[in-house]
């Protein structure tokens, strides 16, 4: 199994050892041909504004759709997530890939991130009863479609969400010590 | 300062990976810059270009326009405090400021003392130009150490010297016992803890970016192949020919720093670049790198 995971800016090093820690290795993607050969991909949280400018000059929204189309599971944080799904606040570009509907910056500026227990965990899948989240500049899920299942909540509010092969989060747990979302979409890969 | 809040400070640094990050004067410089790409901008009245230029004391920028600033772009608002000056930080904390630089572009505000930044909220970055100096500047609480170069100076050669001279050392830690860490860590005036962590990690603690003399995508791409992980690029933009096409060459020269064909294509035509002075023209009194030790 190999993991792509999008390369272009933000947090992407940090995602890449959290899945090599997990004894699975990892391709930067920053071009069409990068899709090649990877089992699943991860979108890093960074600069949406950043990424979409890079995905449209370099001509990658084509390669991303097909990926999706492929059923090929896609793991997106923070601005990853932004760019899952289907509406956007203000609008921008997105794939749509996620029928939910995204604020940008909803929690505020970088003095009001915070890190904060999630709420108690119903799934099994997780392997345990509740999950460290840390929140930077982070995006909030306002609305989700019928399709979508909450896997993790804060305050009663979705940060973790599922449809079908596309997995979205609004925290980071690529900057805590938890495996758990990162296991979980590991999990994603193999049943698919 | 809390486990958490140096976690949370490092995290937005994590995030700044990969990009540039550009000085602006105004609104619509701002907008231009995130329009290219940038993933953060730089709010300060003056370019270093220009203040090395005007001389007079450099200060903090009117909120008003750092205000303005923040008011038309999404991406996060740095901007600049002198030296040791904590309340400027204060106050560009209390205007929710994303990120503050604690620059030597500035006139010092204290020659003796940096800013005590554990006492923020707000994360900080620094410039180093060793590896004692980052840091020092790290156990004073910066969460995010850059390069210093010389700023304004449109002269990259200075902040290789200094990436180098980073690199250089923390390969020289690994070669030492046990004994002599503990001397160097006396030389370097570090704790000791810090110092250890270097060496197990063979990095800084805190994210490494470059700064200081970056003009052209090929520049950028030069300090990211030589360990930078993301580039401020200062008077190099908007003191340049056609911003825009540059701004967003630099942004592209970031990610694609190890392909020489994007390289090549990104750098064609992008009209004048800043004019730029050799470093043995400056005189000692005006470097700026000399500036907080």
């Amino acid at each position: 199994m190999q993991i792509g995971i999008l390369a272009l800016q933000g947090g992407y090093q940090a995602h890449a050892n959290c899945v090599n820690a997990l004894g699975v290795s990892t391709r930067f993607v920053r071009k069409k041909e990068d899709f090649t050969d990877i089992d699943g991909l991860i979108l890093p949280g960074g600069e949406s504004s950043t990424l979409l400018k890079l995905i449209e000059t370099f001509d990658l929204v084509s390669a991303l759709k097909d990926f999706q189309a492929k059923k090929k599971p896609i793991y997106g944080t923070c601005a990853g997530m932004i760019l899952l799904a289907k509406t956007v606040v203000p609008q921008q570009f997105s794939l749509g890939a996620i029928d939910i509907s995204v604020a940008r910056n909803a929690y505020g500026r970088q003095i009001d991130s915070f890190i904060a227990m999630s709420d108690a965990i119903e799934s099994p899948d997780f392997g345990c009863a509740q999950m460290e989240c840390v929140f930077i500049r982070a995006p909030r899920v306002q609305s989700v479609g019928e399709g979508v299942t909450t896997l993790l909540r804060y305050r009663a509010e979705p940060i973790l969400v599922r449809q079908d092969h596309i997995l979205a989060g609004s925290f980071h747990p690529e900057l805590s010590q938890d495996r758990a979302v990162h296991q979980y979409f590991l999990a994603m890969i193999s049943a698919s | 300062m809390s486990e958490h809040a140096l976690r949370l400070k490092t995290g937005l640094a994590e995030m700044l990976k990969g990009g540039a990050i550009m000085d602006v004067t105004n609104a619509k410089q701002a907008e231009i810059a995130q329009e290219a790409g940038a993933v953060a901008v730089m709010a300060l009245e003056r370019v270093p270009a220009d203040i090395r230029v005007q001389g007079g004391v450099a200060r903090m920028s009117d909120p008003r326009m750092i205000k303005e600033i923040m008011s038309v772009v999404d991406i996060p608002v740095m901007a600049k405090v002198r030296i040791g000056h904590f309340v400027e930080a204060q106050i560009l904390q209390a205007l929710g400021v994303d990120f503050i630089d604690e620059s030597e572009v500035l006139t010092p505000a204290d020659e003796e003392y940096h800013i005590d930044k554990m006492q923020f909220e707000v994360p900080f970055v620094c410039g180093a130009r060793d590896l004692g100096e980052a840091l020092r500047r790290i156990a004073e609480g910066a969460a995010l150490i850059r390069t210093k170069g010389e700023a304004g100076s449109g002269n990259i050669v200075e902040a290789v010297r200094h990436m180098r001279m980073l690199k250089t050392q923390i390969q020289h830690l690994k070669t030492l016992s046990s004994e002599a860490l503990n001397t160097e860590a006396k030389k370097l005036r570090v704790p000791d803890a810090l110092l250890r962590w270097v060496v197990e990690t063979g990095e800084l603690p805190v994210p490494n970016f470059a700064a200081g003399g970056v003009a052209t995508p090929a520049d950028a791409a030069l300090m990211m192949q030589l360990g930078a992980q993301t580039v401020f690029v200062g008077s190099g933009i908007f003191k340049s020919g056609d911003p825009q096409k540059r701004a967003s060459a630099i942004v592209k020269a970031v990610t694609y720093y190890q392909d020489p064909k994007i390289l090549a294509e990104i750098s064609e035509d992008l009209g004048e670049a800043m004019v730029g002075i050799s470093i043995s023209a400056i005189p000692l009194h005006q470097r700026l790198q000399d500036r907080g030790n």
